[in-house]
């Protein structure tokens, strides 16, 4: 039996062939070698992210949050959700509080979840990978299966918002977090202390909406990162993970720089620290490319 | 001017403080803020707000109904929530703008093609069709939203992008034929017009 088990939620950009497909298969082999079981919730829908707000309202959004609650309820009795998506964490978080401490909306909720034929009982407990990792395994365990330290590797532990406000970790700081560099720490590799834009907002969906004015922050994210000369950057959300990455093009193409910091997952971190592959560390999901961690994924 | 603004503009008089209050999800914490001024330094796209949260407060007290309403500036939220982590009454900031956001949208006063306001409505149609975001009719629909011209310009542009995600295993092109899909599909849906119909009536958008 594994040692620790969980109703996964993967949200819709870790799904096969999404954008941070390469994100579920890292969790996967980090999972495995840390003996994490993850059992997706049946069924599961979108969570309506931050930007449902606008068209979807309130009581639709907490609705559809609350389905993939009573579906875990139902199906995975006692076991906490988990997250890896920042946005779906955060969102599904701020559902529960709301429905747990507002009747009037719990038993709103529950007459349209009804209309399914379902219910949430208000047990569930949401949790966000990152808060497994610490919390119930430790660091010592996260360092225990390293077999191929990331030695000498420069890396920026680029936190961002979601997972970081307003809940964020316990015991962290919102100003300065540290627990992506003691991950990095564990792993053998160079945590970049005073990295400036560590929780700097991406722009997340106005990424979409509004490309320049999101590519600024986006610019000033990468380029602090290469003033403390990082190698890489590493984040635990998707959103982040995908903006920070995709736009280093668009960015150059239009200012004539030459933007190329790979963006990784702390998952895929792990999972090279551990000795897999980088297949299995989902390395070839990088539009950017990190050779260094190829290199030590092949040693 | 749609009938849903006339009848709240009739209904509430000169109350707007009571109209958000009733009508804006968290609304009733507005009456809570001290003008400190501590948010209106959070937002990541801060120069391009016209109004600061904090502004925005103000005007919702001082009754400036129609320029709130119609303001561009929540649209600019990012949901970062260094706002919310930072004000000393902990109003719930990021909330009330989505919230400002969605009233606006509902009642038909928002910034027509304002982006965010724009990408935002895809991007609930595209997850309520089928339980789950369809990432690449996501995007081509976003780029698409002014015409097929400027389309074809953006596309073009992200072209190089988008094909190395799919390269790269992230996008998938037949998702245009479908792709990820909850399977209680009917449930789901059933679930989804239950709570809007209970919120409609609730905001005074059902007659
Ligand atoms: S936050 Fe994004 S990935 Fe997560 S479920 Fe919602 S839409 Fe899907
Ligand atoms: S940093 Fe960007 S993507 Fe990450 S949580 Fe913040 S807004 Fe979202
Ligand atoms: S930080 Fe809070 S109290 Fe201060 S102006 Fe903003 S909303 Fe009002
Ligand atoms: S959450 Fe929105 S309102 Fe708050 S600081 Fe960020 S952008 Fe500004």
């Amino acid at each position: 039996m594994a040692k620790k088990e969980y109703a996964f939620y993967p949200g819709c950009s870790s799904q096969a062939k999404s954008s941070a497909a390469n994100y579920l298969t890292s969790v996967n082999t980090m999972c495995d070698k840390l003996d994490i079981k993850l059992t997706e919730i049946p069924d599961w829908n979108c969570c309506g992210a931050s930007i449902g707000y606008a068209e979807g309202g309130e009581l639709p959004r907490l609705a559809i949050n609350a389905r993939n609650f009573a579906l875990a309820e139902q199906h995975l009795p006692g076991k906490d959700i988990v997250a890896t998506c920042a946005a779906c964490w955060l969102g599904a978080r701020e559902t529960k509080e709301r429905l747990d401490h507002t009747s009037q909306l719990m038993k709103e909720t529950n007459e349209a979840l009804a209309a399914a034929g379902l219910k949430y009982e208000g047990k569930v407990n949401i949790r966000h990978m990152v808060e497994v990792l610490i919390e119930d395994l430790g660091y010592d365990a996260i360092k225990a299966p390293v077999v191929k330290p990331l030695e000498g590797l420069k890396i920026a532990g680029y936190v961002g918002c979601q997972t970081n406000r307003p809940f964020g970790i316990d015991g962290e700081s919102f100003e300065n977090p540290k627990y992506l560099d003691k991950f990095i720490e564990v792993l053998g590799g160079e945590p970049i202390e005073k990295y400036e834009q560590k929780v700097a907002c991406c722009g997340g969906a106005l990424a979409f909406s509004e490309p320049e004015k999101s590519q600024k922050q986006i610019r000033d994210i990468v380029e602090s990162a290469l003033d403390h000369q990082a190698e890489l950057i590493v984040t635990p959300c998707p959103l982040c993970q995908a903006n920070v990455e995709v736009y280093q093009s668009e960015i150059n193409r239009k200012n004539g720089t030459k933007f190329a910091v790979p963006v990784v997952y702390y998952s895929q971190l792990m999972a090279v620290a551990y000795g897999s592959s980088a297949k299995d560390a989902g390395l070839n999901g990088q539009l950017i490319r990190t050779e260094a961690l190829e290199k030590i994924a092949n040693r | 001017m749609s009938d849903l603004n006339t009848q709240a503009v009739a209904r509430y008089k000169n109350n707007f403080l009571r109209e958000v209050e009733e009508r804006v999800e968290e609304g009733d914490m507005v009456k809570m803020c001290m003008q400190c001024g501590v948010c209106a330094g959070s937002c990541p796209l801060g120069p391009h707000w016209q109004h600061s949260p904090q502004k925005i407060f103000m005007m919702i007290r001082a009754g400036k109904r129609e320029e709130v309403l119609t303001s561009d500036s929540m649209w600019m939220c990012t949901s970062c929530y260094n706002c919310i982590v930072r004000c000393p009454r902990q109003l719930p900031i990021t909330h009330i703008m989505h919230g400002l956001a969605n009233y606006a949208h509902r009642l038909g006063i928002a910034p027509k093609g304002q982006p965010t306001r724009e990408f935002a409505k895809t991007f609930w149609n595209n997850l309520i069709k089928k339980g789950r975001v369809n990432e690449l009719t996501l995007t081509l629909a976003h780029y698409f939203a002014n015409g097929i011209g400027p389309g074809i310009q953006i596309a073009l542009n992200m072209q190089k992008i988008g094909l190395g995600m799919v390269l790269a295993g992230r996008l998938n092109p037949m998702e245009i034929f479908g792709g990820h899909s909850v399977k209680d599909l009917n449930g789901f849906h059933a679930v989804l017009a239950k709570a809007k119909e209970i919120e409609d009536r609730k905001k005074g958008f059902s007659a």
